[in-house]
């Protein structure tokens, strides 16, 4: 039974985007393309071309581990929307550490520099971890806050202490060969970064579906009540879960830095933790299907450019399309209810700080 | 006498403080209004931007900034429409739902402003606005040109404030509403139709946000850019939790923040030698500085961010 319904919210998020696709091809026909055209375009592309596939991983990869970075808190009801400040945060640290640590071996350098970055999204997540747990103050808010303050900061590192001498913008130095990750299709920009999501994700699914810490996240996220009379610190949980949320945003930001920019600059990341929320909520929240939504998402925007070039159709339309995916899928997901009563369960909201009584929580 | 402070300056200060806090201050009371009926409006910013979209499109396409206006209001209350489907109707998580009229709103108008104002993506400048000084008062020293020369928007929000509280807290339609963000099932059983009161406050919401976004095209900046909003949705978001689920004390909350982005913008200017980056975070960290100073005792409706279903027991 529990098959049959997962087969069912696959099935009916997969007819969600088909309807936005439609509605998206009326935009594209108010332009006055041809919808077909440019699909196709889009299509062969981002997934069937060489050069086009190797950006569509390009932009996949940082996709995938920001739309983990929403999940992982997810699971224990705490929502992160400060994926992209925690990108910047990864970037910032990670380009520190390629630019001051030592001449190492690429075997420690690139892993040490990864762990700044992680590190980096880790306390910036944390912090709003610290403050939903402790001072129980609305997690959405302060990480959408969070985010403007981080894409500032680092436009501060880089216009001042951290501007590469001689630069006409502000960008930072080059960081050293050695920093730099391997090349995953010779001669283009795709790099291992998406099996560093591909790991994570396999990583996460299983956490979730096989250990006792993906229980005790459950049970955090589901009911507090129920968590604490377990013995389980619920407060621990919300900031270990959105740190470690944090670690993947910071680690998609290292990894941007240090497999494709090579230096870091104001805006290097262009919205990837916002796809990062969209691909979480097509994947139902399910590490699972992340790589899937994740690849999804990529290729319509490395497809964006294609489109315009191939059927005349402006890239922003892909933009108004996610918008479209977004609000059906997240329909479809609520869809007859009852059935999915359960899964849609662990999407509502609780109510913050974690120990206040729900007065309808107790009718139900 | 360097060491006083120059009152010109802080009349001007006053002044762009508070045009500044006039499109947080519309969204901020459209929150109000939703969070008191039971639900979240996360779409805020996005909602904003969708209303300054119409300004934009309304006043370009008539020429009359009226029309602009009202274009915008409308596209608000829409989307406000739009979010209560998606809310109440269809019992989608509140927060989801209001992400995902953020990104909507966010491609469609950037769309949509490409194909009417051309590639730049919103090159064209529309007619706005002007400041109506009140006679003599906008004389007033200090506070005068902060009140009493503003533009109809600024002056109108006041107004609004003053009408919603009077409605939410003097009449049954208010008790209502309020009824429904504390406890839907009473007022259900009191035979008011939660659905429909939810329907309407969202409506209203949508269209107080979209009213702050048309402030900012065709009282402050006159043309449409993507992203205008630039997170004074979100910003809007920290006041309502900060004036306490009340139409005035979010809208101080609102004022506060615009003061600290007028004080940065001539922090910024003054200070030509300080990263202007410093004073660009000023707004976003205050209200996180305010929201962890005075959460204690703060405490939302009791049903926002639930679903509503009389079935369901």
């Amino acid at each position: 039974m529990t098959r049959l319904r997962d087969a069912l919210v696959g099935l009916r998020v997969v007819m969600a985007v088909a309807v936005a696709l439609g509605l998206g091809s009326i935009l594209i026909l108010v332009t006055g393309a041809d919808p077909v055209k440019a699909y196709a375009a889009l299509v062969h592309e981002s997934l069937f071309d060489y050069w086009g596939l190797s950006n569509t991983i390009v932009k996949t990869s940082p996709i995938l581990l920001a739309s983990l970075a929403v999940m992982v808190p997810l699971r224990a009801g705490v929502y992160n929307i400060g994926g992209e400040g925690q990108i910047y945060m990864g970037g910032l640290f990670g380009t520190l550490a390629a630019l001051h640590l030592p001449a190492l071996p690429s075997m420690i350098a690139i892993p040490s520099a990864l762990l700044c970055a992680m590190l980096g999204g880790a306390l910036w997540a944390g912090i709003a971890g610290l403050l939903k747990a402790w001072r129980g103050i609305n997690e959405v808010i302060v990480t959408l806050l969070m985010n403007y303050i981080a894409i500032h900061v680092v436009s501060f590192a880089v216009s001042g202490p951290m501007i590469a001498s001689g630069a006409p913008y502000p960008y930072s130095d080059e960081i050293p060969e050695q920093y730099r990750l391997p090349l995953l299709m010779p001669q283009t920009d795709a790099h291992i970064g998406i099996i560093f999501g591909l790991v994570a994700a396999g990583v996460i699914a299983f956490i979730f579906a096989r250990t006792a810490t993906g229980l005790s996240l459950d049970i955090v996220g589901k009911s507090p009540r129920a968590a604490r009379y377990a013995g389980l610190n619920v407060k621990t949980h919300i900031v270990a879960s959105m740190a470690s949320g944090g670690m993947l945003a910071g680690l998609a930001g290292g990894i941007e830095v240090l497999g494709l920019k090579y230096r870091l600059f104001h805006l290097f990341s262009p919205g990837y933790g916002f796809d990062g929320v969209v691909a979480a909520f097509i994947a139902n929240a399910n590490p699972a299907f992340a790589p899937l939504s994740a690849l999804f998402l990529g290729a319509l925007k490395s497809g964006a450019s294609v489109m315009q070039r191939a059927a005349g159709v402006e890239g922003t339309v892909v933009d108004a399309i996610v918008g479209l995916v977004v609000i059906l899928v997240a329909a479809s997901l609520a869809w007859k209810g009852d059935l999915l009563g359960g899964l849609i369960e662990g999407f509502r909201l609780k109510p913050t700080p974690a120990d206040q009584v729900n007065p309808t929580e107790q009718q139900s | 006498m360097s060491f006083l402070p120059d009152i010109g300056l802080i009349a001007v200060l006053l002044a762009s403080g508070v045009r500044l806090a006039t499109p947080i201050g519309f969204a901020a009371l459209g929150g109000v209004l939703a969070e008191r009926s039971g639900v979240y409006n996360v779409g805020l910013e996005g909602m904003m931007l969708w209303g300054a979209f119409g300004a934009a499109a309304g006043t370009y396409l008539t020429g009359s900034p009226v029309a602009g206006l009202v274009a915008g209001v409308l596209l608000g209350a829409v989307a406000g429409l739009l979010l209560a489907l998606l809310c109440v109707s269809l019992a989608v998580n509140q927060l989801v739902a209001g992400i995902a009229i953020n990104l909507l709103c966010a491609g469609l108008t950037a769309f949509l402003a490409r194909a009417l104002f051309g590639l730049a993506g919103g090159g064209t400048a529309v007619s706005g606005f002007a400041s109506l000084p009140v006679p003599y008062l906008s004389g007033l020293p200090l506070i005068g040109p902060a009140l009493f020369n503003q533009d109809p928007l600024a002056y109108m929000l006041p107004v609004l404030v003053a009408a919603v509280t009077i409605c939410l807290y003097r009449t049954q339609a208010g008790l209502r509403l309020r009824a429904a963000g504390e406890g839907p099932r009473a007022v259900d059983s009191a035979g008011v139709n939660v659905t429909a009161v939810r329907y309407v406050s969202l409506a209203l919401s949508g269209a107080f946000a979209a009213a702050g976004g048309c402030h900012l095209v065709l009282c402050q900046v006159y043309i449409f850019s993507e992203g205008m909003s630039a997170g004074k949705g979100f910003i809007a978001l920290a006041a309502i939790i900060l004036g306490r689920w009340h139409p005035v004390g979010a809208v101080v909350a609102a004022l506060f923040f615009g003061l600290c982005d007028a004080l940065q913008l001539q922090l910024q200017f003054s200070n030509p030698l300080v990263p202007y980056q410093i004073f660009l975070i000023l707004p976003f960290a205050a209200s996180l500085v305010a929201l962890v100073w005075f959460n204690k005792g703060t405490r939302q409706p009791a049903a926002t961010g639930t679903v509503f279903d009389r079935e369901a027991r």
